[in-house]
């Protein structure tokens, strides 16, 4: 059954990658591609419900491939737990609603075939990572995830700006990948094993309090490229290059999602080392304040949306770093839905407003695209953790953990969900509310069906899908805890009383709700203040606007120096020293045989005198 | 024995004055015959050792078949005298000449401080054509039909190199 | 009394003379006949040295030598003549068209 799930997006990939040269039709690529996801997805679901049956000690499922590295202990063994399930309806569900909804977005594209191909060999590494047993194949999927990230950001790759977005995403990846190579090696060295389970079932000592600090760390460093948080974050607004449901499947709900599952996977190691958990905490939530405050004054609407997004991943990393396993992962999945949704709508807008995608140009579409409009309504209300979409849920559960933690970190967690507020707000009333000059076109179209159905659903979870994790003063089962809790063994402390928590939730909201209004009315219409605003604190409105200048810093500490040294160990060492080189050996091998040539003199006796000098150096030797 | 070291010294002499005169005359016939006569001194020599049916062979073969191919190519080729014969060019007299005596110190050096145990043998007279002949076709058969083969060779690869196209 | 030594030095005398024939000569053919001097003194060292080991192998050799010599000289000189048909000149100096 496990194999079902993993190959046959693989056997998706293969027949799509092998066929999508011959240009066929699109119908049975866009058959084999949604189909071998769906098969994924129901077999997942199938085993979802056993699960939902069976008491929580038989939640359990695990097949050994083959022996693969015996030396290191590494099989190819896959495991599905209660963690990994739940993280495999996710990627394949919404994977199958965002297969759907590319078969309209890039029917007209040329590259239909290979696109599908790139989206299965992604599901493929995704479910590969999810599903390990042993940390190497999660590092292969980890990999193979960072692969597909790159081909399908660089996927119209004649473009070179794109291409170079997807290189810088891998490049960025690929610190992060060496940090985890590192870990690997580390954890190994220490403990001998790399299987996940044989670790979980170690008995920690104190002397192995140091090394596990630090293989931790080295994971999460891996966790902060993959994930991107600070500082390696820089590659997800760049990858906004790519296709609108690449976007959405890669840079929302999955991919990016791996760091945090990571950390859940390997919670026991990240318990031992209370170091490594501030940092995670602290990491998360300054790249929920630092990135919230770059979607300020973005204006395409993707790249508002990636900011978004790694924002929202700090509160995720912020979680684990408290320690609320759980609460991370359920914000994972509502993230999943809603920041998918916002994608795919936005998706819907740019492909209506034929491939617009500046919000300063859009405006007035409420009543043009209504299903759009009410679909990224729901997603923004939804994020913005409004009652009762899936959003609220799940990030109050955060903030109250994080309360327990600390009132500090309360504070600057609420505060980026106001920032939060403040953004998305902002970008739904300029691109959906304010008067436009678009208002005398003609009839812009709606999402075709397929594409209208995967907005729906998404919509859907969206709304109810919170009521999987209910607080208890709901007096409601918090279902995720029950199903998710037994895995992690231990949960967070949760001492204050229903009093504080119901204050808590309830001045969240109210605070949202004053921004949301506020924030609405002064985009609503062109007012003054706004202006007026970025007049006086220009400086300060330019720092924010050019994202901080990160990417120049990035560039001029390193990406400079490097591009140097390559160029001249090109022009200097290989063109002048290593050819030099060669070429003057082979012209002074030429020489030397002209040289040479002029013994042969075609005289005979010539050649006998110096036979004869042969000869008596024979002689001589019978001297001896 | 004192015959024999009398006919040694002739034939050595006259082999050795006999090969100075071919490599340091003018003429190519006297040349030619002056080789003639030294193989004849070499014959002689093989009679001392001990070996009269090599000798007559040298004299058959050697003195009496190539020698004559010789001379008759020399006639027909009808080669003058050849006065400047050590005008060389290239490398100088005195060093081919130096080489030459070189490969004789060379030569001479391990013969003379070999001390040779070996004496002549006790009877003259002892090897006969019927050992030689024993030798000949028992162990050494296969170079013997080799070379009869090579004969072949060279008779047939002779006529075609020099007949007229 | 005529020992090995005797007739050994006697052939590298020889020898050398052929060597010194080969080297100094012009013409072609007292080259060819300086070549053939040095195979016979080479003959004489074998079979001195067959008599004075008291076997006879060394005279079988000789036999082949001969044998050999007269093959060679044959050839040779069909070469020299097919040659003299190309350019009449049997001076070795100018015998050079297969240079380097």
């Amino acid at each position: 059954m496990l194999e079902t799930i993993l190959f046959a997006p693989l056997l998706g990939f293969l027949i799509n990658g092998l066929i999508q040269r011959y240009r066929l039709t699109k119908l049975p690529i866009a058959i084999i591609g949604c189909g071998s996801v769906l098969i994924s997805f129901v077999s997942a679901f199938y085993i979802f419900l056993q699960f939902l049956e069976d008491p929580p000690s038989w939640r359990l499922l695990t097949t050994t491939l083959f022996e693969w590295i015996p030396t290191l202990g590494v099989d190819v063994s896959l495991k599905m737990d209660a963690l990994s399930i739940l993280l495999t309806l996710v990627v394949t569900g919404v994977g199958f609603l965002i297969h759907l909804y590319s078969v309209h977005y890039m029917e007209k594209d040329s590259g239909f075939g290979r696109y599908f191909a790139y989206l299965n060999l992604f599901t493929f590494s995704m479910l590969l990572l999810v599903l390990a047993n042993n940390l190497l194949l999660l590092f292969i999927g980890w990999e193979g995830v960072g692969l597909c990230s790159y081909l399908l950001i660089g996927f119209w790759y004649e473009d070179p700006l794109k291409a170079q977005a997807g290189k810088k995403a891998f490049l960025v990846n690929r610190i992060g990948d060496f940090a985890f190579l590192l870990g690997l090696f580390l954890t190994f060295q220490t403990f001998g094993t790399l299987n996940i389970e044989s670790l979980s079932q170690w008995t920690f000592g104190p002397d192995h309090a140091n090394v596990i600090t630090w293989i931790t760390l080295l994971f999460f460093i891996g966790a902060c490229g993959k994930s991107a948080q600070i500082p390696l974050y820089v590659w997800l607004p760049d990858a906004m290059a790519g296709p609108t449901p690449v976007s959405a499947l890669i840079h929302a709900a999955t991919m990016v999602t791996a760091g945090v599952y990571m950390i859940a996977r390997l919670h026991f190691l990240y318990l031992q080392s209370p170091l490594t958990l501030s940092i995670v905490a602290g990491i998360g939530l300054l790249t929920a304040l630092f990135s919230a405050s770059m979607a300020f004054f973005q204006n395409d609407i993707k790249k508002v949306l990636a900011y978004s997004t790694i924002s929202q991943l700090g509160f995720m990393f912020l979680a684990m770093g408290v320690g609320a396993f759980v609460s991370g992962i359920f914000h994972l999945i509502t993230h999943a839905f809603f920041k998918a949704l916002l994608f795919l709508a936005a998706g819907s807008v740019i492909h209506a407003l034929h491939e617009e995608q500046n919000i300063q140009n859009m405006g007035g579409l409420h009543q043009r695209l209504p299903l759009t409009h009410v679909v990224f309504l729901f997603g923004t209300l939804a994020i913005l953790g409004f009652p009762p979409f899936s959003g609220f849920f799940s990030k109050d559960e955060i903030l109250w953990y994080a309360f327990q933690h600390h009132f500090m970190v309360w504070f600057l967690g609420w505060l980026a969900s106001l920032m939060t507020t403040y953004y998305m707000v902002r970008l739904f009333t300029l691109v959906f509310y304010r008067k436009s000059s678009h208002e005398g076109e003609q009839h812009l179209h709606e999402a075709p069906p397929l594409m209208a159905l995967s907005l729906i659903v998404l919509a859907l979870l969206s709304a109810i899908g919170g009521w999987i994790g209910v607080p208890h003063i709901f007096h409601i089962d918090h279902f995720l805890n029950h199903f998710l809790g037994p895995v992690f063994q231990t949960l967070p402390e949760s001492h204050g009383t229903p009093a504080t928590e119901w204050g808590l939730m309830a001045w969240t909201t109210l605070t949202s709700l004053g921004v949301a209004i506020w924030t609405f009315l002064s985009f609503h219409t062109d007012k003054a203040w706004l202006t007026h605003f970025k007049l006086k604190f220009s400086k300060l409105h330019r720092l924010i606007e050019q994202k901080y200048y990160v990417d120049e810093f990035y560039h001029f500490m390193l990406v400079a120096p490097i591009r140097n040294l390559c160029i001249f160990a090109w022009k200097k060492i290989d063109t002048l020293f290593i050819d030099g080189f060669f070429n003057g050996l082979a012209s002074w091998a030429t020489a030397l045989g002209l040289k040479l040539s002029l013994l042969q003199n075609g005289n005979t006796q010539t050649y006998a005198i110096i036979f004869m000098i042969g000869v008596i150096g024979i002689l001589m030797s019978l001297w001896i | 024995m004192a015959l024999e070291v009398i006919l040694f010294w002739i034939c050595s002499v006259t082999s050795v004055v006999a090969a100075l005169f071919v490599i340091l005359h003018r003429n190519p016939i006297l040349s030619a015959l002056a080789l003639l006569a030294s193989l004849f001194a070499v014959a002689g020599l093989f009679i001392t050792l001990q070996a009269p049916f090599l000798a007559a062979i040298q004299i058959l073969i050697y003195a009496g078949a190539v020698m004559v191919l010789f001379i008759f190519v020399i006639m027909l080729l009808n080669l003058q005298k050849d006065p400047e014969r050590f005008a060389p060019q290239g490398v100088p007299v005195t060093l081919r000449f130096a080489l030459g005596l070189w490969v004789f110190i060379g030569l001479s050096i391990p013969i003379l401080w070999t001390a040779f145990t070996w004496a002549m043998p006790p009877t003259p007279g002892a090897y006969s054509v019927s050992h030689l002949a024993e030798l000949l076709f028992d162990q050494y058969l296969l170079p013997f039909e080799l070379t009869s083969f090579l004969l072949l060779v060279a008779m047939v690869g002779g006529v075609v190199l020099a007949k007229k196209s | 009394m005529i020992g090995l030594t005797h007739y050994l030095m006697l052939s590298s005398i020889l020898f050398s003379l052929g060597v010194l024939g080969v080297l100094l000569r012009r013409n072609l053919l007292i080259i060819f006949m300086s070549i053939e001097l040095m195979l016979n003194s080479v003959n004489l060292a074998w079979v001195s040295i067959a008599n004075f080991s008291n076997r006879l192998d060394g005279q079988i050799f000789v036999f082949f030598v001969i044998t050999v010599a007269a093959a060679e000289a044959a050839v040779g000189l069909a070469l020299i003549i097919s040659i003299f048909r190309l350019k009449p000149t049997t001076h070795i100096d100018e015998l050079n068209q297969l240079k380097g």
